[in-house]
C-alpha cells in the first residue's frame, strides 16, 4: 500500500473523525492515526465515498486534531491467530497484555467472520455437564448452543459464569473445553477476580482472554467480541478444539454500539440504539454452532446486566429472539442467601430436548425435569395466597407443594461455589429425593415405571434385594 | 438491456451509491471487482442508491458498478422442489460445494440446475394457439409432483414444432410461427405479482387435519393466516403438521432472519417426514428458502419475495400451495435496517412508513385464482410474528393483524399444560366461516356451521363460569353449570387437545371432526336429560362407554365405530337415570 498519510481532518465527532480528499479507501479499512505528539491511535472506516471518509477511532478522539496524519493500511482488520492464542491474554485490540510476546501468525483472520451456510450446520445435541443443578437439571445445555445468563447488577453472574467455565464436561468423553474469554468494558476488580479465578484453577493455561476495561477505550468494543469469536473459529474449525466463549458484559458492548449510532446521527430505533442492532447482535451470537464434517464446537455463554432488571430492555430482547434460551438470575433468590440464584421459571433452554434423554443423560430427565418445574410453579403460586388466607387454609396438595417450594430453593438450586454435581447421581437422584416430599400421586407429570425404577423408597427397596 | 458502467461513489454497510449509471428503480447491478450483487432502491439526483446482498467490507469508491437491465427475477422450471435456497435463490448445497462450510462472498449460483436432463412430455400439439400461462407439456420434477411447463408470460402465438424428448431446461421444447422459441425455465422478477385471470373469493377451506384449526378456526384456501410464537409454544410442530396434513400439494418454507440451529433442524427434520398420502418423503413436494439472522440483511428482504414468486409460479401449474414465512417480524427489521441506512424518516418504532403497505402488498399476493390456463390455483400464506417482549402492540403485529383473517394464537401457558396444539381457543379467530360455510353445507353436513357455534359458544360459556369457579369452588355451582364445565372440558380434551405424534390422532378429516363435534353435543343432550329425570351428574359422566368414546379416537377405524359408541353412551346414562 502506499503508505500516503492525511492531513485532510475536517470534523471530529465524538468517536469519529472525518477526512475529505482522500485516494479511494475501502469500506472497512483499518486507520493509522499519528497524533502531534507522536503518539498512535487505530481506527476503522465506516463510511467511505469519493469526498469523504468516516472512521471511528478505537482509543477515542481525545488530542486529535486537524494536524493530525492519517495513514490507510490498506486491509481490513485481521486477528493473527495460531494455537499459541491458548494461555494468552490480550487486549480489546488483539495486543499482548500479559508482557508476553506478540502471537506468531498461523494465519492472518478477517474478524467479520463469513455466516455458517445453514445448510453445513450439524445439530447441537451433546450434552454439557455444567456441575449446576439448575441448569443441568431444567435448561440443559448442549455442545454449540448459545446460551446467555440474563443477570442485573449486583449479582453474582460472574461466579456462576466462572463456575461454568470451570467444570463444563462432556459426560463420557474426555474432550475438554478450551475458554475464550472476552470482557467488554468490566471494572479493574472484576477482571482481576476472573484472572485471579481463573490462575487459582488453572484454567488460564487452557483459555485465551480478549480483555477490554471500563477505563479502556468504550468503542473498542465493538470490535473485541469480534476478535474473540475469531480466535474461537480458528481453534474450533481448525484445530478440532471444544471452545466455550464467555462474554461480559453484552451491555456494554450495545451502549458502544449506541454511542457510534449517535455520533453518526442515525435515526434511533427502540430506546435510541440503533435499528441495526438485531442484525448486528446476530453477527456475533451466529458464530455458535457445529459444522459438518470438523471436529470442534463453539459454544456461547454471553452474560448481559438487564437495566433496570427489565428482561423487555432491547438488548434482553432481540438476545432472546437469537439465543437459544437463556438462564435468568434473581434478585429475589439472590437476597434469600441463596448461590447460584437461578430463577429457573423464566429460564429456558431450546436446544434441552436435543441434548437429554437415554443415552445422553437420563431416560427420567424430561419427566423429571418437567414436575420439578410444575410443582416448583406451584409452590411458588400458593406462597402469594399464604400471604393472603394464612398456610391453614391449604389442603394437603397444596401444603406439600408449598414446603417443596422451599425445599427446592434451599437444597436444590443452592449448591457451593465448588460443587460439581454429576447429572445423575448427583442432580437427578437428588430431584427424586426432594420429590420423594410429595405424595406420588400429585406427581402427575412422572410415569408410573419412572417413578417404580427412581422413586427413594422403590430405590431402597431394589438395593435391598 | 443497456449495458452502462458506472462506479461507486460511497459505501456505507449494506448501502452503496454509484455514479455514472442511470438504471431503472429495483434493476440489478453487479458492484465491485467481485461482481457483488444489489439492488437500486433510490435514486437520487446523479446517484443511484443500491442495497448489496453481500459484505461490503473491503470495497472502494471508485470501483465499477455494472448494470444488469433486470430486476431481481428467480429462475422457475423443473428443479425447484426439494431445493434449499438463500434469500436470493442461491441453492445452498451448491454454496457449500464452492465454498465450504462459511458463505463468503461474490459467487453466483444459478437456482436451478441448467445441465441436468428432464423427460419432457409435451401436451400441446403443432397447429395449436397457444399464450403466456398456457401448459405445453410436463416434467415428472418428483415422484409425487408432476412439473407442467408454461408458456412464459407475454409470448403467445402458433406452435410451429414441439417435441417430446429429454432436454436440459435451456433447450427449446417448443418453436412458435413467430420464431419464438420456448424452454422449460422462465424467469419472473420476484417482486411484482405473476398475473391471473381472476381471484375467488375464499369458499373453499385448507383442510389440515388438525380439529381445532379446521373446525374452530379455518383457513380458506388462498387465505392468509397469522401465528404470534412465543417462546416454547410448539410452533415448530404446528407449522410441520401443516406442511405435512393440509391438503396442499406443494409446500414453500421460507426461514427468514432466524436462528442457524433452529433453521438446521427445521432442514435435518424435513426431509425426513414423509408424505402420508403417498408414503414419499416430503420435500419432493417443498421448496426451503433459509436465510438465518447473520446472513446479509438485504437478502434477507428479499427472501420473502423469493418465496411467494415460487408460491405464485406453482400456483400457476393449477396446484394449491401452502406458504409459510418464519417469521416476517424478522423481514420487517430488515426493511428497518435498510430504510435507517437510507436515512429515510421513520414511523413507528424506527420502521419505515411503508411498512405496514409491504406487509399488505405481501398478503395480497395469496388468494385463489383462476390461472392463465383456466385451471384453479391457489397459495394460502401463513405467516409467523415474534412480538418482541410478546407484546402484540407493536408495528409489525398490528399491520399482520389488520391484514390477516385468521390468528392463531399460539400460547405458551396451554404448552406449559401439555395441551397440544396449543392454541388458544379464546384470543384465536377466524373471519373465513362466513364465506366457507356454504361449503360445508354442502360436502360435510347441512348444520355444520350450527354446531360449531355451539362448541365454540361452549367454550365461551365456560371460560366465564370458570371465573366463577376460581373464587367459590365448582361444588358451588348448580348442577346445570357443573355439567356445562363437563361438557367443555370434554371439548378440551377429548375434541381441541390432538397428538401431533400419535398415528391415529394426528390427522382427523372434516367428516370425523363433525361427528366427535357431534358426540360431544349428543353428551351434552342425554345428559341434560338423565339429570332432569334424576340422575347424578357424576353417574352420567362416568359411564363406561363415554371413556371409550374419548379413548377410541386413538384406534384405527375410528370413524366407522364413533356412531355405534355414542348410541351406546347414550344408553348408558338414559340408564343411570332409572338406576335412580
Amino acid at each position: 500500500m502506499s503508505g500516503k498519510e492525511y492531513r485532510t481532518i475536517t470534523d471530529v465527532k465524538g468517536p469519529l473523525v472525518f477526512l475529505n480528499k482522500t485516494e479511494p479507501v475501502s469500506f472497512g479499512e483499518i486507520v493509522q492515526l499519528r497524533l502531534s505528539d507522536g503518539s498512535m491511535k487505530n481506527g476503522q472506516v465506516l463510511d467511505t465515498s469519493d469526498d469523504q471518509v468516516i472512521v471511528q477511532v478505537f482509543e477515542g478522539t481525545s488530542s486529535v486534531d486537524r494536524q493530525t496524519g492519517v495513514k490507510f493500511l490498506g486491509d481490513v482488520f485481521k486477528l493473527p491467530v495460531s494455537k499459541g492464542l491458548i494461555g494468552r491474554i490480550l487486549d480489546g485490540a488483539g495486543r499482548p497484555r500479559d508482557g508476553g510476546p506478540e502471537i506468531v501468525a498461523d494465519e492472518m483472520a478477517d474478524i467479520i467472520g463469513a455466516a455458517i451456510n445453514p445448510y453445513s450446520r450439524q445439530s447441537p445435541e451433546s450434552f454439557i455437564q455444567t456441575g449446576i443443578s439448575a441448569i443441568d437439571a431444567c435448561t440443559s445445555l448442549v455442545r454449540g448452543q448459545k446460551l446467555p445468563i440474563f443477570s442485573a447488577s449486583g449479582l453474582p453472574h460472574n461466579d456462576i459464569a466462572l463456575q461454568i467455565a470451570r467444570q463444563a464436561k462432556l459426560v463420557g468423553s474426555d474432550d475438554d473445553f478450551v475458554v475464550v474469554f472476552c470482557a467488554m468494558g468490566i471494572t479493574a476488580e472484576e477482571y482481576n477476580f476472573f484472572v485471579h479465578d481463573l490462575e487459582r484453577t488453572g484454567a488460564l493455561e487452557n483459555a485465551a482472554l480478549f480483555v477490554n476495561l471500563a477505563d479502556d477505550p468504550a468503542v473498542e468494543r465493538l470490535i473485541t467480541p469480534r476478535l474473540a469469536l475469531t480466535a474461537a473459529e480458528y481453534l474450533a474449525f481448525e484445530h478440532d478444539y471444544h471452545v466455550l466463549v464467555i462474554y461480559t458484559d453484552m451491555t456494554n458492548y450495545c451502549e458502544s454500539l449506541r454511542q457510534i449510532g449517535a455520533a453518526r446521527e442515525e435515526v434511533p430505533g427502540r430506546r435510541g440504539y440503533p435499528g441495526y442492532m438485531y442484525t448486528d447482535l446476530a453477527m456475533l451470537y451466529e458464530r455458535a454452532g457445529l459444522v459438518k464434517g470438523k471436529k470442534g464446537s463453539i459454544t456461547q455463554f454471553p452474560i448481559l446486566t438487564m437495566p433496570g432488571d427489565d428482561i423487555t430492555h432491547p438488548i434482553p430482547d432481540l438476545s432472546g429472539y437469537i439465543t437459544e434460551g437463556q438462564i435468568v438470575i434473581s434478585r429475589e433468590l439472590h437476597q434469600k442467601g441463596i448461590y447460584p440464584p437461578i430463577n429457573v421459571l423464566p429460564s429456558l433452554s431450546r436446544l434441552m430436548n436435543a441434548g437429554i434423554g437415554p443415552g445422553k443423560t437420563r431416560e427420567d430427565h424430561k419427566s423429571v425435569s418437567d414436575q420439578l418445574y410444575a410443582a416448583y410453579a406451584q409452590g411458588r403460586e400458593l406462597r402469594g395466597l399464604v400471604a393472603i388466607v394464612g398456610e391453614d387454609a391449604l389442603n394437603e396438595r397444596d401444603l406439600q407443594l408449598l414446603k417443596f417450594s422451599d425445599i427446592f430453593e434451599d437444597q436444590f438450586l443452592r449448591q457451593s461455589r465448588d460443587e460439581d454435581r454429576s447429572i445423575n447421581e448427583g442432580t437427578l437422584d437428588l430431584a427424586w429425593d426432594l420429590l420423594s416430599n410429595i405424595d406420588t400421586k400429585y406427581l402427575v407429570r412422572l410415569d408410573q415405571k419412572w417413578i417404580d425404577k427412581y422413586h427413594p423408597t422403590d430405590r431402597k427397596d431394589s438395593e435391598e434385594e | 438491456m443497456s449495458e452502462e458502467n458506472g462506479v461507486i461513489y460511497r459505501i456505507s454497510g449494506p448501502v452503496v451509491t454509484a455514479i455514472g449509471i442511470s438504471p431503472r428503480m429495483y434493476e440489478v447491478v453487479r458492484v465491485g471487482h467481485e461482481g457483488l450483487m444489489g439492488e437500486v432502491i433510490e435514486l437520487h439526483g446523479e446517484q443511484s442508491v443500491i442495497q448489496v446482498y453481500e459484505e461490503t467490507s473491503g470495497i472502494k469508491p471508485g470501483e465499477p458498478v455494472v448494470r444488469t437491465g433486470q430486476t431481481l427475477s428467480v429462475q422457475l422450471g423443473p428443479g425447484l422442489l426439494t431445493q434449499i435456497y438463500d434469500g436470493i435463490q442461491r441453492p445452498l448445497p451448491k454454496l457449500e460445494e464452492t465454498m465450504g462450510v462459511f458463505i463468503t462472498r461474490g459467487v453466483d449460483a444459478d437456482g436451478l440446475d441448467l445441465e441436468k436432463k428432464w423427460d419432457f412430455n409435451a401436451t400441446a400439439k403443432k397447429g395449436d394457439e397457444v399464450s403466456s400461462g398456457q401448459v405445453i407439456g410436463t416434467v415428472q420434477e418428483t415422484e409425487t409432483i408432476e412439473h407442467r411447463v408454461m408458456v412464459p408470460p407475454n409470448v403467445s402465438g402458433k406452435v410451429k414444432s414441439i417435441k417430446s424428448g429429454t432436454f436440459n431446461i435451456t433447450q427449446p421444447v417448443c418453436t412458435l410461427d413467430d420464431g419464438t422459441e420456448i424452454a422449460m425455465m422462465q424467469e419472473w422478477p420476484v417482486r411484482s405479482p405473476r398475473p391471473f385471470v381472476q381471484k375467488y373469493a375464499p369458499d373453499v377451506p385448507l383442510i389440515t387435519g388438525q380439529r381445532i384449526l379446521d373446525f374452530l378456526f379455518p383457513l380458506a384456501k388462498g387465505g392468509t393466516a397469522g401465528i404470534p410464537g412465543p417462546f416454547g409454544s410448539g410452533k415448530t410442530v404446528t407449522q410441520q403438521q401443516l406442511a405435512k396434513w393440509s391438503d396442499a400439494q406443494i409446500v414453500v418454507y421460507i426461514g427468514c432472519g432466524e436462528r442457524g440451529n433452529e433453521m438446521t433442524e427445521v432442514l435435518d427434520e424435513f426431509p425426513h417426514l414423509i408424505d402420508p398420502n403417498t408414503n414419499k418423503p416430503l420435500m419432493n413436494r417443498t421448496v426451503m428458502i433459509a436465510n438465518t439472522s447473520n446472513m446479509p440483511v438485504a437478502a434477507r428482504e428479499a427472501s420473502v419475495y423469493t418465496g411467494i414468486t415460487i408460491a405464485e409460479y406453482f400456483r400457476d401449474m393449477g396446484y394449491n400451495v401452502a406458504l409459510m414465512a418464519d417469521s416476517t417480524s424478522r423481514w420487517a427489521e430488515a426493511m428497518r435496517e435498510i430504510s435507517s441506512r437510507l436515512e429515510e424518516m421513520p414511523g413507528e418504532e424506527g420502521y419505515p412508513a411503508y411498512l405496514s403497505s409491504r406487509l399488505a402488498e405481501f398478503y395480497e399476493r395469496a388468494g385463489r385464482v383462476r390461472t392463465l390456463a383456466g385451471d384453479d390455483g391457489s397459495v394460502s400464506v401463513i405467516g409467523a410474528v415474534s412480538p418482541p417482549g410478546g407484546d402484540i402492540s407493536e408495528p409489525v403485529s398490528q399491520g399482520t393483524l389488520r391484514i390477516v383473517k385468521v390468528f392463531w394464537g399460539l400460547d405458551a401457558g396451554l404448552a406449559r399444560q401439555r395441551h397440544f396444539p396449543a392454541i388458544n381457543w379464546l384470543s384465536s379467530y377466524s373471519l373465513y366461516p362466513q364465506a366457507l360455510d356454504q361449503w360445508y353445507r354442502d360436502n360435510i353436513a347441512s348444520d355444520f356451521p350450527e354446531v360449531r357455534t355451539d362448541i365454540s359458544t361452549l367454550l365461551q360459556v365456560e371460560a366465564e363460569l370458570q371465573e366463577i369457579v376460581q373464587l367459590v369452588g365448582s361444588d358451588a355451582l348448580p348442577v346445570d353449570q357443573q355439567l356445562t364445565l363437563e361438557v367443555a372440558r370434554m371439548i378440551r380434551e377429548f375434541f381441541l387437545q390432538q397428538n401431533a405424534f400419535h398415528d391415529v390422532d394426528t390427522f382427523s378429516d372434516l367428516d370425523l371432526q363433525y361427528h366427535m363435534a357431534r358426540a360431544i353435543l349428543s353428551f351434552q343432550e342425554e345428559a341434560k336429560k338423565a339429570i332432569a329425570g334424576g340422575a347424578q351428574l357424576e353417574d352420567v359422566v362416568n359411564v363406561p362407554a363415554r371413556t371409550d368414546l374419548m379413548r377410541g379416537r386413538f384406534e384405527k377405524g375410528y370413524d366407522k365405530r364413533i356412531g355405534e359408541l355414542v348410541t351406546e353412551m347414550g344408553q348408558q346414562i338414559a340408564a343411570s337415570m332409572e338406576a335412580n
